[in-house]
């Protein structure tokens, strides 16, 4: 559907913009949740992985023309700018991919309840950080 | 001026009819990214910081190239169609096509300039 007409475009419907909305379930109207959190953290930590991917496409590009386009990428991407972008990135990947398990099991129609699914959220992001120590120790 | 509710203009479309697909899609391609991805950064995270001559030997063997090469394939699909959710869900006409055929573009692009360039450097 095209994007909401102004005010007075529909003759038939002038009363549009004055009904009540069902607020939207982040911002002022609720107090943060474990389930509404941990389901926007999963959407923008799965968005925000596109920096690291692209960086990485960047540096098998540069593997693939020669070491001197090589260095430069690699430089890069090892240096601490790169290494914190890769840090944090590490990190969304496993809240992603933990949260996104929590999606398969749900759809296998298990843990709907919200106490449940409350508590593999506070288990999940605990996971997550240790799996990202876990990965910068043994790398 | 138009004279019809936007009930009306609604009422009889029904959904848009491809959600399921598009739900499945995501399901297998998250499940196939979850070895994928954790062979990746095992297999990437090993090699990186390596000179430019053991990098490229790396990728020449089978395993690292065809771990590298399926991750870059499968995760940009899987970008792609998780980030069209998102578009939907925040824009609208215009704006909501543009961003999806950006979108598919880019990561379309991406998978493609990785994928030539594993495949150069293990041949």
């Amino acid at each position: 559907m095209a994007a909401k007409p102004k005010k007075g475009t529909f003759m038939a419907d002038n009363n549009q913009d004055n009904r009540p909305l069902s607020p939207f379930m982040i911002g002022q109207y609720y107090r943060p949740q474990w389930t509404s959190m941990s389901s926007i953290f999963t959407r923008i930590t799965g968005l925000s992985l596109l920096v690291a991917s692209l960086m990485i496409v960047w540096w098998f590009v540069a593997a693939a023309s020669g070491p001197e386009a090589f260095a430069t990428a690699n430089g890069f991407i090892t240096s601490w700018f790169g290494d914190l972008i890769l840090f944090f990135s590490t990190w969304a990947m496993f809240y992603h991919m933990l949260f996104g398990i929590r999606h398969l099991i749900w759809d296998s129609g298990r843990m709907l309840e919200v106490d449940q699914s409350e508590m593999y959220a506070q288990a999940a992001l605990v996971g997550s950080v240790l799996l990202t120590i876990f990965v910068v120790i043994v790398l | 001026m138009g004279f019809i509710t936007d009930r009306k203009r609604a009422a009889g479309l029904g959904s848009a009819k491809t959600g399921t697909e598009h739900h499945w899609h995501m399901m297998v391609t998250s499940v196939a990214l979850l070895p994928l991805v954790l062979m990746f950064i095992l297999s990437f995270g090993a090699i990186l910081g390596s000179p430019y001559s053991e990098v490229i030997a790396y990728y020449q063997r089978p395993f690292p190239a065809m771990i590298a090469i399926l991750t870059m394939l499968v995760g940009f699909n899987h970008f792609a169609h998780g980030a069209r959710s998102t578009i939907e869900d925040y824009t609208g006409g215009l704006t909501r096509k543009g961003l999806i055929i950006g979108v598919n573009c880019l990561s379309y692009s991406a998978a493609a300039f990785a994928i030539f360039a594993i495949v150069r450097i293990a041949l």
